[in-house]
């Protein structure tokens, strides 16, 4: 008990601490471009879908979504929510549909364009650079905000010097923000499970998002763990009004974090609406559940 | 926050000064290393001492596609006779031009450049070879590259075959200046080693490790990876043109057989032996395994004298190393680590 809310207090204090001095505060890059069109949404899809011969893995799936929103999207195993990721990220190419991410076309893009755009995702299962440490992990995303031409490179020219120590300073920061400063220099294979899971979200807000895809970020933590990282995900939202998506099978967490949720179901979206409403809502306990009425009758 | 970046760029810039001074000691060192061999060593020596120069070149630059990109290229010999044509058709005396090669286009016929930009133009048409092989093939994922870098090889052979107004076909190109010597082999080698390590130790060379690692996470995470392998697939390629220049320039006749399967072949063993994403291994490598052979031939002689004749031996110790490091040390001697010279900081 004791421990978890030194834990939680660690994460605000670091998050606190490091929010007036460092590369955290251009996260909030978006806002001041969002500002002019923040009557229009950031993202907006229409029509989305994606067949695997013949398997509808996702079918005229729409979204729009405001600046500053965190969805939630929830759905059996197979409903499709991986897929969608894939798609919004550019992974997998789209069958039909258009997505518009703060009023560009991105259906079609590579994925490391849309990552540049803005559009920052972690995986269902942990993807890492195992051989690279925490530290370089993180450099990673980070050094496409600076660039150095090959000739800087290959010459050490104190410019080129200069961006790869912002680089590592901008790294050290973010390992401070998810608890991992003392794990700068482990090579990423040798950390415990949880602190891959951080990594990774560091990992995907060094890309100074606009918008962020958390795909089930809890999924194997113990609940001290999964609470921490809730909090942590909070406080970005709240505090870099960072526009999620989160996909989740623990519905504590997400009942508690989303103010709106989507259900998806064999690749349709079968529910969309306030916690409570989903919660009540018929086609979101049978898609659970089975149908209720078969147990009922019988 | 600006007196915190001041110290940042005072400890970096005072790094980097220490680090050229140290860098310009060592080249000393290595002039001096240099000049020793020259005078006390005959040609025999010398040769073996440039040869294992190039292979330093070879060796260290496929390992930028092959150990740090994760690719797969055995473009080795087709890249080293485009280099070593090129350059030998460059720096060739107008007069042997006019008398061997009656066909040539006049604007070349009536030129000859000197050595190094010769070597230049020769890497450069390589690297220009790389591109044309490398924008369609580096766009897939997997291991194509190994088969269209294959293919590559027979075309450059068919082409160097049968081109004769340029090539000569199958006679060759003989009588090309001996301009390459130890000092341009260990220059260039020298010059290579430099290149690799700083492109490695930059963002260049970490996106290239991210993709080697995990693909799709670096795509994820803003890898350009068509761009990425291809900086790395035609870095590489230059070097080979340049070490082709140096060879043609070494041993003065080269025909289309010169650049065989049998040379990628080595460069790949010396690379897996050194260790696969280790600079220092490929230059321990490229040494160990040039001068292997060299002394194994000499084994073989002095048996075939003593009347047990066993030649082919340095071949087959040589393949039984490399299968041996398969399956002993899979990661190479180095295994993925690097030797610091003393003195040198981080980069």
């Amino acid at each position: 008990m004791g421990k978890f809310t030194e834990r939680v207090n660690f994460f605000i204090a670091s998050v606190v601490r490091i929010i007036p001095t460092s590369c955290l505060n251009r996260l909030t890059r978006s806002e001041t471009h969002d500002m002019t069109d923040s009557s229009t949404s950031l993202l907006n899809v229409e029509r989305l879908g994606k067949s695997f011969r013949g398997l509808q893995a996702l079918e005229a799936y729409d979204l729009s979504l405001r600046q500053g929103e965190l969805l939630g999207v929830i759905g059996p195993n197979g409903a499709g929510k991986t897929t969608l990721f894939n798609l919004l990220t550019g992974v997998t190419p789209a069958t039909t549909g258009v997505i518009r991410f703060a009023g560009v076309d991105i259906s079609g893009r590579r994925p490391d364009e849309i990552a540049r755009l803005g559009v920052a995702r972690t995986f269902q299962k942990v993807r890492l650079f195992p051989a690279l440490t925490a530290l370089e992990n993180l450099r990673i995303p980070l050094q496409m905000h600076e660039s150095a031409a090959l000739w800087q490179v290959v010459l050490r020219t104190s410019h080129f010097l200069r961006s790869e120590a912002t680089l590592t300073q901008n790294a050290r920061d973010l390992l401070a923000l998810v608890d991992l400063a003392d794990a700068a220099h482990k090579p990423a294979a040798q950390l415990s499970y949880g602190q891959q899971r951080r990594l990774e979200l560091a990992c995907a807000l060094a890309l100074q998002p606009r918008l962020l895809l958390l795909d089930e970020p809890a999924a194997g933590m113990n609940p001290t763990e999964a609470d921490a990282l809730m909090h942590l995900i909070l406080r970005l939202h709240r505090e870099f009004n960072l526009t999620t998506i989160l996909i989740e099978h623990n519905m504590r967490l997400i009942m508690n974090m989303c103010s709106r949720i989507q259900v998806l179901n064999y690749g349709r979206l079968i529910a969309e609406g306030a916690p409570d409403e989903i919660r009540r809502n018929p086609l979101v306990v049978e898609a659970y559940l089975g149908q209720v009425e078969n147990h009922g009758a019988g | 926050m600006s007196r915190a970046m001041e110290g940042v760029r005072r400890v970096n810039i005072n790094g980097a000064t220490r680090n050229l001074l140290v860098g310009c000691a060592y080249v000393a060192l290595l002039a001096t290393l240099l000049w020793l061999a020259q005078s006390t060593l005959n040609n025999y020596y010398l040769r073996i001492l440039a040869v294992i120069g190039i292979n330093i070149i070879l060796t260290v630059s496929l390992n930028l596609t092959n150990g740090f990109a994760g690719d797969f290229s055995l473009g080795i010999a087709a890249f080293m006779s485009i280099g070593a044509y090129t350059a030998a058709l460059l720096s060739l005396p107008v007069a042997m031009k006019t008398a061997s090669f009656p066909g040539l286009p006049a604007w070349l016929q009536t030129t000859s450049i000197p050595f190094l930009p010769a070597t230049i133009v020769g890497g450069a048409m390589a690297a220009a070879a790389a591109v044309v092989v490398g924008v369609p093939v580096l766009r897939l994922r997997g291991h194509y590259l190994a088969v269209a870098t294959l293919g590559l090889m027979v075309i450059v052979r068919v082409i160097a075959n049968n081109w004769q107004d340029v090539t000569r076909g199958a006679r060759g190109i003989n009588g090309i200046p001996p301009l390459s010597n130890i000092w341009w082999a260990f220059g260039w080698a020298a010059l290579t080693i430099y290149v690799v390590w700083m492109v490695v130790h930059s963002p260049y060379g970490r996106a290239m490790i991210a993709i080697r690692e995990d693909w799709l996470a670096a795509q994820a995470r803003g890898v350009n990876v068509l761009r990425t392998r291809l900086l790395a697939f035609v870095l590489s390629a230059f070097f080979a043109g340049v070490a082709g220049s140096l060879y043609a320039h070494l041993i003065t006749a080269i025909t289309p057989s010169s650049f065989s399967f049998v040379i990628t072949f080595n460069i790949v063993v010396m690379l897996v032996v050194g260790g696969m994403g280790s600079i220092t291994g490929s230059v321990i490598g490229a040494v160990l395994l040039t001068l292997l052979p060299e002394g194994l031939r000499q084994v073989e002689t002095a048996l075939a004298a003593g009347g047990t004749p066993l030649y082919g031996l340095s071949q087959i110790v040589i393949a039984l190393l490399a299968a041996l490091v398969m399956i002993f040390r899979r990661q190479g001697l180095l295994g993925g680590r690097e030797i610091r010279l003393p003195g040198m900081t981080e980069r």
